[in-house]
């Protein structure tokens, strides 16, 4: 099969463009990401991977330069954190309002001032409205596998949307793990050739984003929903094939741990999930009914699928590592919203806020958490509908 | 050797557009004031083809400037770079 | 647009031929538009196989609405700060992709480039990529409504310079990318189309980074009878406010139609290139000296470097 090394996450992104055979990567070097950029400038001068870098000179032109690389017909890549997604975000909408296959990893870390290097998912969360397809790994495995498979997805023409693949700076970034790697020729058969729906390299003379009038802008961004709703479906299956291919299946959408007759059940996304898994097995062997549910892509957002699992339960708590000011933590809003398509009689829910600037939370206070909000349920009592968690 | 890419179109509705005579209509009833030749004064130095900001004027071998009044917005550049005066604007009916 | 017979040749006139086929007519730029003049040339020397990376400005909305589109060539639009960032990247795919007779041309506004665009282009041109970066200069951001800029000039009126005018002399973005050390840059007018085209014939030949900034004046924003553009192109020039060069091997090459006004009493006085202009009407005469001394400068700087 494949070989078994110790890769950090942000090592983890950058092997897995080089099994995608990228043709151009634009970046720019911010704080966790820098180790991605080095990697591949060093796999690229040593002739291991066929690519061009361009070292831009900010995130704004390496979203740009990637984007125009990526209209021209090359795989194109980037990765960034935090303030340089911030400062990328008119092109994050760009590109996929231009509907052209992309990939970025973000290396998820809090937003400023003030100045705070740590992770949580603000940065990441502040890009769910572009029509970008939005996944989150739990381990740098699946890192690896999330950003090999983005390709995949990016490039389907039911889908034509770019990708971006979110993990925790540090906590999975610099952090080493083992990662299996697969074997290239089987990759270079699964993936194929970059395709895309147009290209602009002068045979024939096309133009793109010329101003269109109401109707006919409106129209196009239907498309996008439209598309979001088919990447269900093929997130769903290239999961499957990857795992006939490559030996590792996650389950699509979500992944489900502990749920077989849950009467609870936990929500979360990212690497915090692994403390929450060994939380809720925990509670489990004291007698909690409780499971995991675990959201690899928050856009399209599985709504379907959770309520699959959840439509009988007593209730369902969800765990936010970014907030909408004003509002409530943007995962619970969107599930909420979702469970509504299919009834008025919600299970109870309830949103914990925590982590954010990178305040640590341990399996601990997951399971104070858990516990205290079982036990009110139990007791006939309706838990908080909104907590902001912090400790110090 | 140059590296293919696969275009697999899908018929969805994208901001592409395409190359078309007359984008903003027939630009020619933005006249109020309107060019004519005087073929004789005429040299045939292309100068009013080479300025013309439409694209609307062709000078014939044989004959001389001939102007594409569907699209010719009157600016007048024809007019003021010409340099034997045989171009003039008139005003438009 | 014409038919020609195939039996008698013709005899050739001297004008590209792919001119005629690139720039539709019937696009939506003001009457008097330098824009399409400049297209014009540029569709000489590069024909369709040119790509044009677009911000916001102008040009933007002169190539008209979709689905349809005013030139006969590829154009990418793009956000306004980013015209050579995403050139880079147009220009990076081609090379590994190995496709090389089309030509990826940075064209923007004197906003997009000199103002907003001004970090983008300052990396694409320290990284050196193979495309062409032209500024087409009509002094203000026009697309807005004639909003002042860095190359607007001293003393001109503008919307967000009403009635003082502007009190800074305009940024000299050739003098920038000279100071990167790109190896081409050049300055052009509309109103030179012949200078225009050799300019661009010697470009396509370098490989590199090269710039060339465009002198277009705006009848809209400048305030003047749509038929003077190229008139107003040319007394920039023999006033000696415009100066037409290049600059590649280390050193300026002045161009033909600015050599004579290397001396001072050969240009024009300056009034009559400021009189023609209605955004110059309520200019003042220690304003004007202020802008002869400006022109002055400029030369002796141009000198030192010949």
């Amino acid at each position: 099969m494949g070989k078994l090394v110790a890769l950090t996450g942000n090592y983890a992104v950058a092997y897995a463009a080089k099994y995608a055979r990228v043709d151009v990567i634009a970046a720019y070097p911010i704080t966790p990401q820098t180790s991605i950029v080095e990697k591949l400038a060093e796999l690229i001068e040593s002739g291991e991977l066929d690519a061009i870098m361009i070292r831009v000179e900010s995130e704004h032109s390496a979203l740009a330069a990637t984007f125009g690389a990526a209209i021209a017909g090359a795989r194109a890549f980037t990765a960034t954190s935090s303030q340089g997604l911030l400062y990328m975000h008119e092109f994050v909408h760009w590109t996929s309002r231009a509907r052209i296959p992309a990939v970025m990893a973000i290396v998820t870390r809090a937003l400023a001032p003030p100045w705070n290097i740590w992770p949580d998912h603000s940065d990441f969360m502040d890009q769910r409205d572009a029509g970008w397809i939005m996944g989150f790994a739990m381990d740098n495995q699946e890192v690896f596998d999330l950003t090999l498979q983005a390709f995949k997805i990016s490039e389907d023409p039911r889908v034509y949307l770019p990708v971006m693949i979110g993990l925790e700076g540090f906590i999975l970034g610099h952090t080493t793990m083992p990662v299996e790697l697969p074997e290239q020729e089987v990759v270079d058969q699964w993936l194929g050739p970059r395709k895309q729906e147009y290209v602009i390299d002068g045979k024939e003379p096309l133009a793109l984003g010329n101003l269109a009038w109401p109707e006919d802008t409106e129209e196009m961004f239907m498309e996008i929903q439209k598309a979001m709703d088919n990447a269900k479906k093929v997130i769903k299956e290239v999961d499957e094939e990857y795992g006939k291919l490559f030996g590792r299946k996650y389950g699509g959408l979500i992944q489900c741990i502990n749920c077989e007759d849950a009467k609870y059940f936990a929500v979360s996304m990212g690497a915090w999930s692994g403390d929450l898994i060994e939380a809720v097995n925990k509670l489990r062997e004291e007698g909690y009914p409780i499971g995991v549910i675990r959201i690899r892509f928050c856009r399209p957002f599985p709504y379907e699928d959770i309520w699959e699992k959840v439509k009988n339960s007593k209730g369902v708590i969800v765990f936010d590592r970014s907030i909408s000011f004003g509002a409530w933590g943007p995962l619970f809003t969107d599930l909420v919203t979702g469970l509504y398509h299919y009834t008025n009689n919600l299970p109870i829910m309830s949103n914990v806020v925590a982590g954010i600037g990178g305040v640590n939370i341990t399996y601990n206070d997951f399971a104070k958490l858990l516990t205290s909000f079982i036990e009110t349920i139990e007791k006939g009592d309706k838990p908080p509908v909104f907590t902001w968690y912090h400790k110090r | 050797m140059v590296k293919e890419v696969q275009i697999v179109k899908t018929g969805i509705k994208i901001p592409l557009a395409k190359p078309k005579v007359g984008v903003a209509g027939k630009t020619g009833f933005w006249r109020i004031t309107k060019p004519i030749v005087n073929y004789d004064k005429c040299v045939k130095c292309f100068l009013c083809e080479i300025y013309c900001p439409v694209n609307v004027i062709r000078v014939e071998p044989d004959q001389g400037p001939v102007i594409d009044y569907d699209y010719c917005k009157g600016c007048g550049v024809c007019v003021d770079v010409c340099p034997t005066g045989a171009l003039e604007l008139i005003q438009e009916e | 647009m014409t038919a020609s017979s195939p039996q008698s040749p013709k005899p050739r006139p001297p004008l590209p031929y792919n001119m005629r086929e690139v720039v539709l007519p019937g696009d939506a730029a003001c009457p008097g538009c330098p824009i399409p003049m400049a297209w014009k040339v540029l569709s000489a020397v590069f024909g369709e196989k040119m790509i044009l990376v677009i911000p916001a400005c102008c040009s933007s909305v002169v190539v008209g609405a979709y689905p349809g589109n005013s030139l006969k060539a590829s154009v990418v639009h793009v956000a306004f700060a980013s015209a050579a960032a995403v050139a880079s990247g147009i220009a990076e795919a081609l090379r590994k992709r190995g496709i090389t007779d089309v030509q990826v041309i940075a064209w923007a506004g004197d906003g997009g480039t000199a103002d907003i665009g001004m970090a983008s282009l300052s990396g694409a041109a320290e990284r050196n990529h193979d495309i062409i970066y032209i500024m087409y200069d009509n002094e203000a951001y026009m697309n807005t409504g004639i909003q002042r800029s860095s190359s607007t000039p001293y003393g001109a009126w503008t919307t967000t310079t009403p009635i003082i005018g502007k009190t800074e002399h305009k940024k000299d973005v050739a003098k920038i990318m000279i100071a990167h050390g790109v190896p081409y840059v050049a300055t052009a007018s509309v109103a030179y189309p012949h200078d225009l085209y050799a300019k661009l014939q010697r470009a396509k030949k370098i490989r590199g980074f090269k710039f060339i900034h465009i002198h277009a004046p705006c009848p809209v924003g400048w305030r003047f009878d749509p038929k003077y553009t190229v008139r107003i192109g040319k007394l920039a020039v023999e006033t000696g406010l415009w100066i037409l060069y290049e600059y590649y091997d280390g050193k300026i090459h002045l161009s033909g139609p600015s050599r004579p006004y290397i001396d001072p009493k050969k240009r024009k006085p300056i009034v009559e290139y400021l009189k023609l202009q209605g955004r110059f009407k309520k200019i003042t005469e220690d304003k004007i000296k202020e802008i002869e001394k400006y022109v002055e400068q400029h030369w002796e700087w141009i000198k030192r470097h010949m």
